[in-house]
């Protein structure tokens, strides 16, 4: 589903970010990415979602190579995979209910198909009640789950997260994850960054581990 | 390996009713693309009210100033449609001259290979003339002497397009004994038909220049709309947002802003013609309603409208075309 081929990322500035990163992961399977902050975890995350592009090696999704696809095509592969990010990215004049739409509504989905998703993907993350809020006034775990029912809302085979239990406590954090744990069930592909050792550990899935940008346990 | 397939069966089933699946779907899917990006910018144009009005009321006066323009010129235009231009001249004989001379004189005339037709008016036949036409047979009646003279009407050759000959045989006509007084009737006419043209083409000129300042304002009211909603534009390219998508509901934007300011032009321009329209027909009446108002009409207004539309939508498109590349999610 996902490859990693010797992927050197450099950015002018920073210099060498991720060296010589190769991994695979199978349809279906779960794993966790750690690392110290500024490891390159981010820097991989937006490889896989072509915002940035790497300086060697290659990224492949789904057999398709991720440095070769053109511009054209880069908005279709972002609807296979799931974002979610650190800083959630969530729009502040959009209620809750339009945030999560949002992927639908570009996928072209009607009002009914939207409307029914979008409160199924609410449930799922505990917030069915929330909709109708701004992300403003929701806690920071709650704009967090309100970016996870954003990133899984359109059912993409691979989900990608960024830190997303980074703000919730440890209960709701286990919560999150095993909700992950159910989208893996379902066969869809999962790969978490976590600095939460204790967390992932006990969860029993591969753990990649990032070290100055290179890969130092899969 | 059975467990891979058990997976994959499912993931089939994640992925069903997926839009776009067949031709039917995509069809769906793509009206509710649009009708999505139709309504939101209108509903954003509602939502910034102030800064929308003040956009479309610029662009509305820039509109109705060269549509004004075209109409009043299309109306000077019917008003010199009606008079027809022609060369011809009129010889006013000297009182003493008998109406045997007058006749020899027009003979002498006809006889120039550069004249077409010459018609004599006796004065008799000016005074019955006037009796009918005029109204005031009474009045002429009353009159001890005819006091009109007699005219000789010249129609020289088509040859005389030009301006200078004609005015060397008029001066010709003038040193003739017999004549009194020698006029080229439609002098004028031809006169304002160039200043007509000359009219015609500073309307086209200044539509042009409008038109241009109409584009750029759309572009730079679409431009600040566009980086406004930046981050909202940076989202929505991260969740998978085609370029299509994100330009869609700014080229609506534009679409309204250009079609309302066409409205407002249409209305200002018929308003104004409203006002002027008693007072037009007053006059009119006076040269027996030879001349009515003309209005934008059905065809006129059709086209108002399109223009001042494609215009807002081209504008935003010159936008999105330079700036939409910049906007990168980093
Ligand atoms: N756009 C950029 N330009 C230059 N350098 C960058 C850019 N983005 C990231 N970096 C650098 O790359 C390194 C890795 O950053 P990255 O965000 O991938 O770390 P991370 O593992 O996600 O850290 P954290 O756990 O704190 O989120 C950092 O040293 C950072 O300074
Ligand atoms: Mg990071």
């Amino acid at each position: 589903m996902l490859q990693f081929d010797h992927v050197s990322m450099r950015y002018p500035a920073a210099g060498d970010v991720l060296r010589n990163v190769s991994f695979h992961l199978e349809r279906g399977e779960m794993a966790f990415l750690t690392g110290h902050s500024g490891a390159g975890k981010s820097t991989l995350f937006k490889l896989i979602a072509v915002i940035e592009r790497c300086s060697r090696g290659q990224v492949l999704l789904d057999g398709e190579n991720l440095n070769q696809v053109k511009d054209r095509r880069i908005p279709f592969i972002r609807r296979k995979v799931g974002l979610i990010f650190q800083d959630y990215k969530l729009l502040q004049d959009r209620t809750v209910f339009d945030n999560v739409a949002l992927p639908l509504v570009i996928a072209g989905y009607g009002h009914h198909e939207v409307a029914r998703r979008v409160r199924a993907a609410l449930d799922k993350v505990g917030l069915k009640n929330k909709e109708k809020k701004y992300p403003a006034v929701l806690s920071g775990g709650e704009q967090q789950r309100v970016g996870i029912a954003r990133a899984v809302v359109n059912k993409p085979p691979l989900i990608v997260a960024d830190e997303p239990t980074g703000n919730l406590d440890p209960e709701l954090s286990a919560e999150i994850m095993h909700l992950f744990e159910q989208f893996q069930q379902v066969g869809v592909t999962v790969l978490i960054a976590s600095h939460d050792i204790s967390l992932i550990t006990q969860m029993n899935h591969r753990i990649l581990k990032l070290d100055h940008g290179q890969l130092v346990a899969s | 390996m059975k467990r891979v397939n058990r997976k994959e069966n499912k993931q089939e089933r994640w992925q069903t009713k997926r839009a776009g699946g067949d031709f039917v779907d995509k069809l769906y899917a793509y009206r509710n693309l649009h009708a999505h990006a139709l309504f939101s910018s209108l509903g954003r144009l509602v939502a910034s009210r102030f800064s929308s009005a003040m956009t479309i009321v610029v662009l509305a006066i820039a509109i109705s100033l060269s549509s004004g323009f075209y109409i009043l010129v299309a109306n000077l235009q019917q008003l010199a449609g009606n008079l027809e231009a022609s060369n011809q001249i009129s010889l006013f004989l000297k009182d003493e001259v008998s109406e045997a001379r007058a006749n020899k004189f027009a003979d002498s005339i006809r006889k120039n290979p550069d004249i077409q037709d010459v018609k004599l008016i006796t004065k008799e036949q000016a005074l019955a003339e006037f009796q009918a036409y005029s109204g005031f047979s009474e009045a002429v009646k009353a009159l001890k002497k005819n006091p009109l003279p007699a005219v000789i009407q010249v129609l020289p050759k088509n040859a005389f397009e030009n301006e200078q000959a004609l005015e060397v045989l008029l001066d010709d006509f003038k040193r003739t004994a017999e004549v009194d007084f020698a006029q080229m009737d439609m002098q004028w006419v031809k006169r304002l038909q160039s200043i007509m043209e000359l009219a015609r083409r500073g309307v086209t000129l200044l539509s042009l220049l409008l038109g241009i300042g109409v584009l750029f304002i759309t572009a730079n009211t679409i431009r600040l709309e566009l980086h406004n909603r930046r981050d909202e534009v940076v989202i929505a390219k991260l969740v998978g947002a085609t370029n299509g998508f994100i330009c869609r509901p700014f080229l609506y934007s534009g679409f309204w802003i250009g079609f309302f300011s066409g409205v407002m032009a249409w209305f200002i321009v018929t308003i104004i013609m409203l006002f002027l329209k008693q007072s037009v027909e007053n006059l009119s009446r006076l040269y027996d309603d030879s001349f009515h108002l003309l209005f934008l009409g059905f065809a006129e207004t059709l086209s108002l409208l399109f223009i001042s539309s494609v215009l807002g939508i081209l504008g935003s498109w010159i936008v999105l075309h330079f700036q939409l590349r910049q906007l990168k999610p980093e």
